[in-house]
C-alpha cells in the first residue's frame, strides 16, 4: 500500500494535470480554492479522476470541510 | 394534483396522495450511474408507516421535534413523511454544517428524536459538546458493519408492526422549524405553520404545475427551503416524481438529465453559472459553420419566444441542446442567491427558461417569482398570488427596503420574541434587502440594507457567525462585515466579508496581520471566508452592555475611508 506522502504526491499530480498548473506550483498544505481558484463544484469535478486513479470510491462528503491537498490525501488513504 | 383547501396539513395532503396515486413513481434514488431504489408511492407508504410506527412505540407523540440530518436521499422523505404522519414538527438542518453547529441548533430547538447519516452522527459523536446532546433517540442510516452506534439504533432496525396512528395537526400548528441560517450565538429558528407550506404549494404550482410523469431532479439540499417545497411537497401532492441524485459532480448531473427525461430542477447561482460555462465552450469550440447555424437558430428562437415561452418550437428549433438535457425539461428554477441577468438570458434564448425569484426562509419558499408572461431578466419576477409587496420608506428613485405580508411568511422565530418583533412589523416581513417595484409590478433588488451576504452557492453568511475563528488575533478588538454594509453597492453578487482590525503602536505589521487572518480563514469552510482586511486606530463604539456597535462602526469607517483602502488577504 502506497505511503500519504506517496499519495499526497499523486493528489498533487493529479490536481495539476485537470486544473491544468505547473505541479511545482503545488503543495501539500496549499488550500486548493484559493490557490487554484476553484469553487466547491470544480473541487468535486477532481474526485472523480481520484477515484480513477486510486480505484476507490469517493463520496462527496468526504471533500466536505477539507480545503487543503494533505487533508485530502489523507481521506483517500484512509479508504485504500 | 389534489385540492389543498381540503387539508389541514402536511400530513393529511401527503397521505390523500399516497393513496390518490399508488402506481405512481415517486421517488428514485441515483448514485452516480447506478440506480439504488424506486419506489411508487404504495411501497413509498409501505416503508414509511412502520417507521411512523416504531416513531410513536418510542413515545413520539404530536409536536415532538425531529430532526433530519441527511443528504438528499429517499430516506429523508420518508422520515419527513413518518414524522407529519404522527403530528411531529420536522427540524431539517443543513447537513455541510459542523457537528458543533449540528449541536447547537439541535440544542437550541429542543429536538427529541434524530434521524442522521452514519457519517455525519460519526462527527457529532466525536465532538467535544457531544455528551450535552439532549435527543433521547437518534435513528442513523448507512451504519457500516461493526461500527460503534453510540446508543443510537440503525436505521434498517427501527421499525415495528401495527398500524400508526394518524394525528391530525390544525393549519395554525407548526410544521417545521427552519433554520435560515446563523449559529454564531443566536440561532435563526423560523417557525413555519402547515398553512405557510399549503398556501406557499397552491401557489407555486398555479404557476408552474406538476403532474404524474414529471420527474424533478432534486439536487439543493433538502433542507432548503426551496427543495423541501418544490422538491418534495410540490411533486408529491401531484403525483410527479423527485430524483434523488447522492452526488453533485458535475458530470453525473449531466447524465441524469438523459437518463431520466427532467422535466424540472432547482439550482443554484453557482451551477447555473457552471453550466452556462460548459456550454459556452461548446459552442465556440464547433465548426465555424455549425457555429453560424446555431447562431442563426437561437437568434430566430429569441424573436419568436419574446413574448412567451414555446417549450414545443424550442425543442424543434434546437433540438441538438435540448437532447443533451433529456428532451423533456421545461424550466430550471434557480435560488438561494441573486442570479446574473446575462445568465438568465442565455437559457432563455436556447429555450430553458429559468424561473427565478426572491426569498427567504422566513417567507417559506419565495415572495416572487418570474412567471414568464413575458421574461424579465432584469428582474426577480412578480409576488405569488397571495403575497402582497411594498417598499418601505422608497427614496427618490423608488428603491426602499422590500416587506412582505401573506400567508407563506413564517409564524416567528423560535424563543426570540425581540428579533421577531424586529422582523414581523405590523405584519409585514422586513426583508433588510433594497429594491424597487416597477410599473408592471416587477420586483428589481438593488443591495443589502443588513450586515449579511450571500454567496453564489445560495448560503447566507452573517459576520458575527465566523468571528469565532479569529478570536486569537493578535490586535485590541476586530469586527467582520459584509464589504456593502461599510460602502453600499447596488449589487446583490460578488459579495464579500472584510475584517476591521483595530491596532495600535505595538500591533504587528498589516502583512504579517494578514498571514494571521489567512490562518483564521483556513478554519472555515471556503464560502465563509474574509477577503481583505482594514486596520483601523479608534477604539470602536460599544453599548453601555459593552456590544460593539456595527452600525456606529460601519458609519465611522465609511466617513473614514473607501474601499481602496481594503488589504487583500
Amino acid at each position: 500500500m502506497p505511503t500519504l506522502d506517496e499519495v499526497t504526491n499523486e493528489v498533487l499530480q493529479l490536481a495539476a494535470d485537470h486544473f491544468k498548473v505547473p505541479r511545482q506550483q503545488l503543495a501539500p498544505g496549499d488550500d486548493f480554492f484559493k490557490k487554484l481558484g476553484i469553487d466547491s463544484l470544480q473541487a468535486l469535478s477532481l474526485l472523480t479522476k481520484i477515484e480513477n486513479h486510486f480505484h476507490i470510491e469517493l463520496p462527496d462528503y468526504e471533500l466536505q470541510g477539507v480545503s487543503d491537498f494533505r487533508t485530502l490525501a489523507a481521506r483517500i488513504h484512509a479508504r485504500l | 394534483m389534489l385540492n389543498l383547501r381540503e387539508y389541514s396539513s402536511l400530513g393529511a395532503a401527503l397521505r390523500a396522495a399516497l393513496e390518490r396515486w399508488p402506481n405512481e413513481i415517486c421517488l428514485i434514488e441515483a448514485d452516480r450511474e447506478r440506480e439504488n431504489l424506486r419506489l411508487s408511492y404504495r411501497q413509498f407508504k409501505e416503508r414509511a408507516l412502520p417507521f411512523a410506527r416504531a416513531l410513536q412505540s418510542a413515545g413520539f407523540t404530536a409536536d415532538t421535534r425531529a430532526a433530519i440530518i441527511m443528504t438528499n436521499q429517499s430516506k429523508w422523505l420518508i422520515s419527513a413523511y413518518a414524522i407529519f404522519y404522527c403530528g411531529g414538527v420536522l427540524v431539517p438542518l443543513d447537513y455541510k454544517l459542523s457537528a458543533a453547529e449540528h449541536l447547537q441548533l439541535l440544542a437550541h430547538s429542543k429536538t427529541e428524536f434524530l434521524i442522521i447519516e452514519y457519517y455525519l452522527w460519526r462527527a457529532i459523536a466525536q465532538a467535544a459538546q457531544f455528551r450535552d446532546l439532549m435527543a433521547r433517540v437518534v435513528i442513523v442510516t448507512e451504519v457500516p458493519a461493526n461500527a460503534e452506534l453510540h446508543g443510537a439504533a440503525r436505521w434498517e432496525e427501527f421499525g415495528a408492526g401495527g398500524e400508526p396512528e394518524f394525528v391530525e395537526r390544525k393549519r395554525s400548528d407548526w410544521a417545521c422549524i427552519v433554520y435560515s441560517s446563523g449559529t454564531g450565538g443566536r440561532p435563526k429558528g423560523c417557525v413555519m405553520t402547515h398553512d405557510n407550506y399549503l398556501e406557499q404549494c397552491v401557489a407555486l404550482t398555479s404557476l408552474f404545475p406538476f403532474w404524474p410523469g414529471v420527474r424533478y431532479l432534486s439536487i439543493l439540499p433538502t433542507n432548503h427551503a426551496i427543495d423541501f417545497m418544490i422538491g418534495f411537497i410540490g411533486p408529491f401532492i401531484c403525483g410527479a416524481t423527485v430524483v434523488h441524485l447522492r452526488t453533485l459532480r458535475p458530470e453525473f448531473i449531466r447524465e441524469a438529465f438523459t437518463r431520466y427525461r427532467i422535466t424540472y430542477i432547482t439550482v443554484v447561482p453557482m451551477i447555473l453559472k457552471n453550466l452556462e460555462r460548459g456550454m459556452r465552450e461548446r459552442f465556440a469550440a464547433l465548426p465555424p459553420q455549425r457555429r453560424r447555424v446555431l447562431q442563426a437558430m437561437i437568434a430566430i428562437h429569441r424573436a419568436l419566444t419574446r413574448r412567451r415561452p414555446h417549450v414545443w418550437m424550442s425543442r424543434v428549433l434546437l433540438r441538438p441542446i435540448h437532447q443533451a438535457f433529456g428532451g423533456e425539461l421545461r424550466a430550471i428554477f434557480v435560488g438561494g442567491a441573486f442570479t446574473e441577468p446575462s445568465t438568465l438570458q442565455f437559457f432563455y434564448d436556447l429555450g430553458i427558461p429559468v424561473g427565478n425569484g426572491y426569498g427567504l426562509t422566513e417567507a417559506g419558499t419565495v415572495i416572487t417569482l418570474n412567471d414568464f408572461k413575458p421574461f424579465r431578466a432584469d428582474t426577480v419576477g412578480k409576488p405569488l398570488p397571495g403575497t402582497e409587496v411594498r417598499i418601505v420608506e422608497p427614496d427618490a428613485n423608488g428603491i426602499g427596503e422590500v416587506a412582505a405580508r401573506g400567508k407563506t411568511i413564517m409564524s416567528h422565530y423560535l424563543d426570540d420574541p425581540e428579533m421577531t418583533a424586529a422582523t414581523i412589523v405590523d405584519g409585514w416581513l422586513m426583508t433588510g434587502d433594497l429594491g424597487k417595484l416597477d410599473a408592471s409590478g416587477h420586483l428589481q433588488l438593488f443591495g443589502r440594507k443588513k450586515n449579511m451576504i450571500v454567496t453564489a452557492g445560495g448560503k447566507n453568511i452573517y459576520p458575527e457567525d465566523i468571528e469565532n475563528a479569529f478570536a486569537d488575533l493578535p490586535v485590541k478588538e476586530f469586527c467582520v462585515f459584509a464589504a456593502n454594509y461599510i460602502w453600499p453597492q447596488r449589487s446583490m453578487t460578488g459579495e464579500q466579508l472584510v475584517l476591521v482590525a483595530r491596532i495600535d503602536d505595538s500591533s504587528l505589521p498589516a502583512e504579517e496581520l494578514g498571514a494571521k487572518i489567512a490562518e483564521g480563514n483556513r478554519r472555515l469552510p471556503d464560502f465563509k471566508r474574509i477577503s481583505a482586511f482594514l486596520t483601523w486606530k479608534r477604539d470602536f463604539p460599544r453599548t453601555a452592555s459593552m456590544k460593539i456597535k456595527r452600525d456606529a462602526l460601519a458609519e465611522e469607517i465609511r466617513a473614514a475611508v473607501d474601499r481602496a483602502s481594503l488589504i487583500p488577504v
